[in-house]
């Protein structure tokens, strides 16, 4: 028989306002604490905006870590691969070592109506490969663009690559930062929420944005035989799938049946019912039809039973970098049995009778979550993560 | 399905220097006028009759005439929208509308322009032309990637569900621009320009003047 293989998560980590460390974010969620809040600042023209944003101190800090000619969006990198790689010292050096980077926008803040060259100023995969240099990384890195996936997307490419047979660890990474064109934007869509947002929940009235940066290192264990030790308890990303509504490009599906497409296609894939999935980690942006949306999708793949939470109350939406940050995040809580309050989440306000987690709770037995994400172009992305016994 | 899996370029088209390619046949030239005069002759010649067209930004235009000349005209696909996978990649992402969208924040900025500042909305406008609900993804690199493409279409069949692969290149910028989209499945004998998919075949098409899938 062929030895397994599976792609394990050898190593995360999560940067955000709030802090520093997958570990250390569960430790504070269980607190209490989030990164949301509402502030003024001079940037936005005074007008208020309630998000999860890098504090003046927070930036001076990175800068004074990583001297030199550094991008705001390059600098969200750095800060994260380089404690990711503290966990797992993987060679990027080495040809059997995948670097993806995953954005949404990545240095958009640094273009101005002046700018004559916008390329210069805001190139993603040249911002890439000045990254992939600082860690010797041995090609141009492969840069993930495919908004509010990109995340999710940049980890399931990884996982393709590696059963091709192409690499045998991969180190995924992704980051976005919030800046007047983004704020901009969501709020000429009027999707932008001026109190701490409320997934699922009656009155929510639409995203708070995030910023932040978080990584994966993902690597095949030579596993001899089954229930080896060294690897139990160790968390594996199973299967995943992506889909798209072909129906419109900035609103969600009516109807769910694209997501759930790519739900069952990744369960599918990784052999497991509905029953065998512990929970799921929701987009959840708090606009009305995405949650709307994701609760027919949930029920149409028979998941109406199983809890789900949204994190965007406690980190924002990270655009780019939520699908690798909230995997990170449900990693965590997978591996401590462990099922998150859905922040913010009060009144049940979605069609279907999907469970909502309210509060933080124990349960213990959990070997499977599920995760989703959908954006802008109709897009739609499963991840499945399952732990060892 | 398997890795090893023999997979065929069924039909291909080149957009580029005001020329528009059909497999290895010149389907429409207008030389000496701007990119977006020529896209709209091109869009007469195709006869496309989709007022959706004028509506979108220029990389959306592009990548939806580059999609009607090798999945439009008559093409049947035979296969469901979930088996339809969309693989695309360019080198300056959505930027083309981002320096449009920056140069409106200061007045009041347009939803319809900001949801095209996003490089993947080309893929969601051929979806929704042509039904393509399945596997889709969008990458961001200083040239094209041949060989990182051809891997990850390969993986993509390899998972079992995608029957029929749309994958190129589409980028914008300025006056510069170029659509390079290749049609892939497992049938060989779709067409009479089939060839194999391999990477060698995708970069020769590419930069070949005289168009190499014949």
């Amino acid at each position: 028989m062929k030895a397994e293989q599976k792609t394990y998560v050898v190593a995360n980590h999560v940067l955000s306002p709030m802090a520093s460390g997958t570990a250390a974010h569960v430790d504070a969620m269980l607190l209490g604490e989030t990164g949301v809040r509402f502030s003024h600042r001079q940037e936005y023209h005074g007008q208020g905006v309630c998000a999860s944003l890098f504090s003046a101190e927070d930036w001076k800090e990175l800068h004074t870590r990583f001297p030199g000619d550094w991008s705001p969006f390059e600098l969200l990198l750095l800060g994260s691969l380089t404690e990711v790689l503290k966990q797992a010292p993987v060679d990027l050096a080495d040809p059997r070592t995948l670097l993806l980077v995953a954005s949404t926008k990545g240095n958009i803040g640094l273009l101005e109506p002046s700018t004559t060259d916008p390329e210069a100023v805001s190139s993603l995969s040249a911002s890439a490969s000045k990254v992939g240099r600082h860690f010797g990384y041995h090609a141009e890195p492969i840069v993930v663009s495919n908004a509010c996936i990109s995340g999710m997307t940049a980890l399931l490419v990884a996982k393709r690559l590696m059963d091709s047979g192409l690499y045998d660890q991969a180190v995924v990474t992704g980051a976005d930062c919030i800046s007047p064109f983004i704020i901009a934007g969501f709020r000429s869509f009027q999707a932008l929420s001026d109190e701490p947002c409320r997934p699922f929940d009656l009155n929510r009235k639409g995203i708070n944005l995030g910023e932040a940066a978080a990584s994966m290192v993902l690597a095949k264990l030579q596993v001899d035989g089954p229930g080896p030790a060294g690897t139990a308890g160790l968390v594996y990303l199973a299967a995943g799938s992506t889909s798209n509504d072909a129906n419109h490009i900035s609103g969600p599906s009516r109807t769910g049946e694209e997501m759930a497409q790519a739900i069952m296609a990744a369960m599918e894939n990784a052999g497991l019912e509905p029953r065998d999935i512990g929970f799921i980690a929701a987009h959840g942006t708090a606009t009305p039809y995405n949650d709307e949306m994701e609760s027919k999708a949930f029920t149409q793949a028979a998941l109406q039973n199983v809890p789900a939470f949204s994190l965007k109350a406690y980190f924002g939406h990270t655009l780019g970098a939520a699908g690798l940050l909230e995997s990170a995040i449900s990693v965590e809580a997978l591996k401590r049995g462990l099922i998150l309050a859905s922040r913010g989440y009060e009144e049940h306000g979605v069609s279907m009778p999907v469970i909502i987690a309210k509060e933080h709770y124990q349960q213990p037995g959990m070997q499977h979550f599920l995760k989703t994400g959908s954006g802008f172009g109709g897009c739609n992305a499963a991840l499945i993560f399952s732990k060892n016994n | 399905m398997s890795h090893t899996q023999q997979l065929y370029i069924n039909a291909a088209c080149r957009i580029g220097n005001n020329q528009a390619w059909k497999d290895g046949q010149l389907f429409f030239e207008q030389a000496g006028v701007p990119g977006d005069e020529f896209m709209v002759g091109l869009y007469r010649k195709l006869n496309l009759q989709y007022p959706k067209w004028y509506k979108m930004d220029r990389l959306s235009k592009l990548g939806v005439l580059a999609a009607e000349i090798v999945l439009g005209m008559g093409v049947n696909l035979n296969c469901q929208p979930g088996e339809k996978a969309i693989v695309l990649a360019n080198s300056h992402s959505s930027l083309d509308t981002d320096a449009r969208f920056v140069s409106q924040m200061e007045e009041i900025p347009s939803p319809a322009v900001f949801v095209y500042t996003l490089p993947n909305i080309v893929s969601g406008e051929i979806s929704i032309r042509h039904c393509f609900k399945g596997e889709q993804a969008f990458f961001v690199s200083s040239r094209p990637d041949m060989e990182f493409l051809y891997s990850y279409v390969r993986a993509i069949f390899a998972d079992g569900r995608t029957r029929v692969c749309l994958m190129g290149w589409a980028d914008i910028l300025g006056e510069q621009f170029n659509a390079t989209l290749y049609r892939v499945s497992a049938d060989s004998d779709d067409s009479v320009h089939s060839m194999e998919f391999n990477t060698q075949n995708l970069y020769q098409y590419f930069y070949h003047e005289q168009g190499a899938v014949s």
